[in-house]
């Protein structure tokens, strides 16, 4: 059971955090199809950030000190540049949609396209393969917290929400639980938040009170570009061992799904991307899986095909959309580039 | 009423938009290539302007002469080999165009072009050969594919009609099924690669011969050579699309009439959408959805048949690029769609969306990808450049509007400065 808990919550919380992301661009009139490619590029840079900060040692005595609280610090700094990125990254999207007023879903395409191409063949030139790796050991060892830390010996097990909540869990997912919290406030309590939501459904209305609608959706994209940005790193970080390869396995267009079925609303969505994730876990994990810890492994027993839980999320999904898009209420404005002499 | 001159049509400034767009793209490449060079110390600038050579002209590069130096000159095999190529990006790139001009973003290409695989496959590596002739399993197979394919685009496209869902989403979501339905169903066939050790991972060529045989009563398969005294069940494969003497134009090349088959197709889609009632209603559609069915035309019924149209498209070129007998497909693909699905999307848009184009802009995609592999085997860049290339070019495709207006201020400009 924690180790379920523990996996849903890899899945889900940056599929969260990008489906946020998506909120904050579609909040504001664009649609930010490019979730995608920013998370690919934004995961390329957060670990091209740690490969370097590590080949200069910067870390090295913290590392060796067994200094939890500097390490997590570097993790970050780590979250904090691959998200800068990817905002700007999400410029060439704001530059396209809004002051050249193009078709925003072929810029998303766009952008999509060249995130892997530019992320692999940078990848190629830098490490001579298509995976770019760590400098030196493992993100396990750099960023995870584990039982040891806090005095546990080998045999020793932690309490039901210790082994769930602190063993083997990353700071960095908490970290974006917060920042997912803080930026759902944003949007739904504070003067600006309120702003940037009326361009999303009455850009000319907006304008007439006095709101710069430019800046309010350039504002969403960019927020939205560094949330996706630090979401794509998060996700490498704890799922994929701080390697980037120029994919991210449809998790960007999984998380607009996501948008959608949670009604453009942070907490529909935390409850849709918890669900996502319980499946995306399964999928992953689903062999090795103990769910009431009797030592059976329930779901390996049922002896069904690994593609058919491979293929889950992506059929729920369909079926959830079939029947949720009725009563699915999208901003009003999203996707129409704004003409100020339109009412 | 004054005749339109050559720069004041349409059409004309379509082109010109296009070609703008390409010229931006390779020139973004071509800085990447530079900038990579000048700080990169063990390329240096020399090797940066081997690079840019290599992007503009690889198609006619020759390799490298003893002393190191690029040789160019026309060389018949990656000419072939552009044209092999220009295949599938042709199919993909039709299936795209119609979706476009049915005001469907046809995102599911790469599924649709795994199932028209899969399927054509399947059934030319499965049916006996000893009992039908290869041409007919040919046939039968290259429908199946597209059937299978017209089949799969139909389900964004229900949905899409049926339940107003996004056909952008319901479109990616199929396509990662796809990949794990592809995967599921070569993981438990018999089709897999056995007999050459090193290709495990891969599907039989459609070209490779089989016999199913029994052996001291056990049944098995083996390859074209028959141990003695077994006894022959079935022979399968030995499948491949007829190269009318194209291998011998383009020697050493992998061309077939494939290419062919491709450019009569896109003639039949064009005339499809630009002399057929069926055309002008699906165009309807595209233009506004509500003012089309207030004219009397089903909508919801077009709707779907644009997305099986495409999708069948997709799929058949997924089925001409495997069952031209040379290629492998590799099955555990649960991970990764096909990129041949994905640029369809440039190559339509290049085109913007004309059939006839679309043979072009293909075929241009395809010299692309020839430059980034002779990149690849001749100096320290790779072909991922060629796929930064296409991502500029659709980029400035989605504001290709904008470009068009430029060209027609600078027109403009010229005549009143005369």
């Amino acid at each position: 059971m924690p180790f379920l808990i523990r996996q849903t919550l890899i899945y889900a919380v940056p599929l969260m955090l990008v489906a946020l992301a998506g909120v904050f661009a579609e909040r504001s009139g664009i649609i930010n199809l490019a979730l995608e490619g920013i998370m690919i590029f934004g995961a390329f840079m957060g670990v091209l950030f740690v490969r370097f900060v590590q080949q200069w040692g910067w870390f090295q005595a913290a590392y060796d000190a067994k200094n939890i609280f500097s390490l997590q610090c570097f993790c970050l700094l780590a979250m904090l540049f691959a998200a800068a990125m990817g905002a700007l990254f999400s410029l060439l999207l704001a530059f396209a949609a809004i002051n050249l007023k193009a078709d925003q879903t072929i810029g998303g395409t766009a952008l999509n396209l060249l995130a892997p191409a530019v992320v692999l063949f940078f990848i190629r030139i830098i490490a001579n393969q298509n995976t770019l790796n760590m400098y030196k050991d493992d993100a396990a060892g750099w960023f995870m917290l584990k039982k040891s830390m806090f005095g546990y010996g080998r045999k020793e097990e932690m309490n039901f929400l210790g082994s769930t909540f602190v063993d083997k869990v990353y700071v960095a997912t908490y970290i974006c639980i917060i920042v997912f919290v803080l930026m759902a406030i944003i949007l739904y309590k504070t003067k600006f938040g309120m702003r940037l939501r009326s361009c999303g459904e009455n850009p000319q209305a907006s304008a007439s009170l006095g709101i710069n609608v430019i800046k309010m959706r350039y504002a969403g994209t960019v927020i939205s570009g560094a949330l996706a940005g630090m979401g794509g790193f998060v996700y490498v970080l704890t799922t994929a061992n701080c390697s980037a390869n120029g994919d991210v396995a449809g998790f960007g267009f999984l998380a607009l799904a996501v948008m959608i079925f949670g009604n453009w609303k942070p907490l529909n969505i935390c409850g849709a991307a918890l669900l996502f994730g319980l499946f995306k876990c399964i999928a992953a994990s689903y062999s090795t899986l103990d769910i009431n810890g009797d030592g059976v492994y329930m779901l390996k027993e049922l002896n069904i095909n690994t593609n058919i839980y491979r293929m889950m999320p992506y059929v729920i999904t369909l079926i959830v959309l079939a029947f949720t898009s009725k009563s699915s209420r999208a901003p009003k404005a999203e996707g129409i580039p704004y003409d100020p002499g339109k009412r | 009423m004054k005749k339109e001159s050559f720069w004041e049509k349409a059409g004309t400034r379509s082109v010109l938009a296009s070609l703008v767009a390409i010229l931006i793209g390779m020139l973004a490449g071509g800085i990447v290539i530079l900038i990579v060079g000048a700080t990169n110390s063990t390329l240096g600038l020399g090797g940066a302007w081997e690079g840019l050579r290599l992007v503009v002209a690889g198609l006619f590069s020759k390799g490298r002469d003893a002393a190191g130096n690029l040789i160019f000159g026309f060389n018949p095999t990656t000419f072939g080999n552009m044209l092999f190529r220009a295949v599938p990006l042709i199919m993909t790139g039709l299936s795209v165009a119609l979706g476009n001009k049915a005001g469907l973003f046809n995102i599911g290409a790469p599924g649709q072009y795994l199932a028209g695989t899969a399927a054509s496959l399947f059934v030319s590596l499965s049916l006996p050969t000893n009992v039908l002739p290869t041409w007919l399993i040919w046939l039968i197979a290259f429908l199946a594919g597209m059937i299978a394919g017209a089949l799969w685009g139909s389900i964004p496209g229900l949905l899409k009609a049926y339940l107003n869902i996004n056909e952008v989403l319901a479109c990616i979501m199929t396509n990662w099924i796809a990949a794990n339905l592809v995967t599921w169903v070569f993981e438990g066939s018999n089709l897999k690669n056995v007999l050459e050790g090193t290709k495990s991972g891969y599907i039989y060529k459609t070209s490779t011969v089989m016999n199913d045989v029994i052996i001291d009563g056990v049944r098995q398969t083996v390859g074209a050579n028959v141990p003695e005294g077994a006894q022959v069940v079935a022979t399968r494969g030995g499948v491949a699309t007829a190269k009318l003497g194209l291998d011998s134009l383009f020697s050493g090349s992998q061309v077939n009439a494939g290419i062919l088959v491709a450019i009569l197709i896109a003639i039949v889609i064009y005339v499809i959408l630009s002399k057929t009632t069926l055309g002008y209603q699906l165009k309807a559609c595209g233009a506004n959805r509500y003012a089309a069915r207030y004219a009397g035309i089903r909508d919801r019924r077009n709707i779907v048949l644009t997305m099986a149209l495409a999708g069948a498209l997709a799929a058949a070129g997924g089925a001409l690029y495997s069952l031209s007998g040379n290629t492998e497909f590799f099955w555990n693909t649960y991970q990764s769609l096909p990129a041949e699905g994905f640029n369809g999307i440039p190559v339509a848009l290049l085109a913007i969306n004309n059939p006839i184009g679309v043979i072009f802009s293909a075929t241009f995609m395809s010299m692309l990808q020839i430059c980034g592999q002779k990149l690849t085997e001749l100096t320290a860049f790779n072909e991922y450049i060629t796929n930064v290339i296409i991502a500029v070019i659709v980029y400035l495709s989605a504001f290709m509007l904008v470009i068009k207006t430029w060209i027609g201020r600078l027109r403009k400009g010229k005549e009143a400065g005369k």
